[in-house]
């Protein structure tokens, strides 16, 4: 093999971006006065689970939906499954999907004609039978013909993911997924995921204030503050740089501004 | 739901969806139903009893007998046609539910001919019984205009969906605080559209305006028809004409009202 054959084989910055499932790169996007995400970069491979870490105003929220095509950026490139976002959305939509606090499902309608009407939005294939397949999954039986609007937040959420799971998306964007649910469902939609991306070698992008979510979950951190990405590593890697055995720990000193002092004293 | 998206293939299925989803929505609530019929039976009801002591003190209007409540049907027409489109976006906004149709495959124009589809079926589901009350009520046939009542419906129709695909842009990009808009608009339509008065009654500057709304024609078409009993087929061309115009306009709008929200993330908030 000569020197040409082994550049042209070695991976160029091109080829990393179009073979990831989520590939950001100098992503900024400003509201009037204020620099919600302010130049970030990076690239998700598939079947990865990451985790978006920040407190509220680092920019997850807003970074999730330019990823997802609902906010355009100021400048910057997005692409999703190689293509990119939203230029090439109609190419890609059906492939994904998403969970998020600020979207809600019609509450009159039931569980069953909810998942119905999506899943006919996403052409899914034998659709009686995927609706049943995730009725029994994510245990839906005993409410499954119950109007959305009388169900616990517990049990909303169970839809809300069977609707994010209902195409057997290859990439998942949530935004707090366990978000005000008691511990023993949180861990159960947790056990959940892991199974679902283990199955289906399905990417994740989630964000959350839930530091032993994310310890859990993911095997990449990516910690945001003020709209820009102040570490990004797996959370072992970061716990050892800021010198902590948690993440809430290093949450806590990144939002304090104790970086520079807990990574010196890991060093 | 992507600007993107336009030009490529019109899923049937996906409009499908949409229109069951609101199918659903309408038989699982009484009040909505009943809400279709409620406002159409009380105007017609008002507007022919008005007619009926008209007729019997006015030479006029004994030889115009059926304007006024032809009027009043041709109207609802217009304004449930509008308010049928708008309500099933409204219903989208209410229900936290268009995050979750901007992230699906659903595209901006299957989104748009569904809510024209719900339109028909809630303007039928209101309308016919009111076209019904006033045959039995006032001897008010109004499929006795036959073919010419086909002009008047589509281009009033065509009208309501131009005013509906526009608010919904504006409701979409300012969010629910701009809701108001849905329910008003088209009453600034009503006295320079001439509904219950010939265009002739305008000043002269103000016919201008009214020539330029699609439903001036429709009205006149209508007067014409009742009173000197000719059907005006170039009235008709010419609404049709602006119709076509305004629908493009409104579309063009609309697309540009959901990249004015995307640009400030009012997709994501929806609220006031």
């Amino acid at each position: 093999m000569t020197e040409n054959d082994k550049a042209s084989s070695r991976p160029t910055v091109a080829d990393r971006i179009s073979s990831a499932a989520i590939a950001v790169d100098h992503l900024v996007k400003v509201y009037k006065q204020t620099r919600a995400v302010d130049d970030i970069s990076f690239s998700l491979p598939h079947g990865s689970i990451t985790g978006l870490l920040g407190g509220n105003g680092a920019g997850k929220t807003t970074t999730i939906a330019m990823i997802m095509g609902l906010v355009l950026p100021t400048s910057g490139r997005v692409q999703v499954l190689g293509y990119r976002m939203p230029e090439d959305s109609a190419s890609v939509l059906g492939r994904m999907n998403f969970e998020s606090p600020y979207v809600d499902m019609p509450m009159r309608l039931t569980v069953r004609q909810n998942l119905t009407v999506f899943g006919k939005l996403y052409a899914v294939k034998n659709l009686a039978d995927r609706i049943a397949e995730l009725a029994e999954d994510l245990d839906l039986g005993d409410f499954i013909d119950r109007a959305n609007g009388k169900l616990s937040a517990g049990q909303k959420t169970r839809v809300a993911l069977a609707k994010a799971l209902i195409n057997r998306p290859e990439l998942l964007l949530l935004d707090e997924p366990t978000a005000s649910l008691d511990p023993d469902t949180a861990d159960w939609v947790r056990a959940h995921l892991e199974r679902y991306r283990r199955d289906n070698n399905a990417t994740i992008l989630l964000a959350s204030h839930n530091m032993l979510e994310v310890e859990r979950l993911c095997d990449r951190v990516i910690i945001m503050k003020r709209g820009r990405i102040e570490d990004d590593d797996t959370p072992e890697a970061i716990m050892a740089r800021y010198n902590r055995t948690t993440l809430e720990e290093v949450f806590l000193d990144v939002a304090r501004g104790r970086v520079n002092g807990a990574k010196e004293a890991a060093r | 739901m992507t600007d993107i998206s336009l030009h490529r293939g019109i899923s049937v299925h996906r409009i499908g969806a949409m229109i069951l989803r609101y199918w659903y929505l309408l038989m699982s609530s009484w009040p909505r139903l009943l809400e279709l019929l409620y406002w159409p039976a009380l105007q017609v009801i008002t507007w022919g009893f008005l007619q009926l002591y008209i007729a019997e003190n006015a030479n006029f209007f004994a030889r115009a007998g059926g304007t006024l409540i032809g009027a009043v049907i041709l109207w609802d027409i217009l304004f449930r046609g509008q308010l049928g489109f708008s309500i099933s976006f409204l219903e989208e906004m209410w229900a936290r539910n268009i995050g979750n149709l901007m992230m699906s495959p659903l595209k901006p124009i299957e989104f748009l001919l569904s809510l024209m589809v719900m339109s028909l079926i809630r303007l039928a589901i209101g309308i016919i019984p009111m076209t019904l009350l006033a045959l039995v009520l006032f001897h008010f046939n109004v499929y006795a205009l036959g073919l010419p009542l086909i002009a008047f419906f589509c281009n009033l129709i065509f009208t309501s969906w131009s005013v509906g695909i526009f608010v919904s842009g504006l409701v979409l990009r300012n969010g629910l605080g701009a809701e108001s808009i849905v329910w008003t608009l088209m009453f600034a339509i009503l006295p320079l559209a001439c509904v219950y008065y010939p265009v002739s009654v305008l000043p002269a500057w103000l016919q201008h305006v009214a020539w330029a709304l699609p439903p001036t024609y429709a009205f006149e078409g209508m007067r014409a028809l009742l009173i000197e009993r000719t059907f005006r087929t170039d009235l008709m061309l010419e609404a049709l004409a602006l119709n076509a115009v305004l629908l493009v306009a409104s579309f063009w709008a609309f697309l540009a009202l959901l990249r004015s929200a995307r640009k400030h993330g009012s997709l994501l908030s929806g609220g006031e």
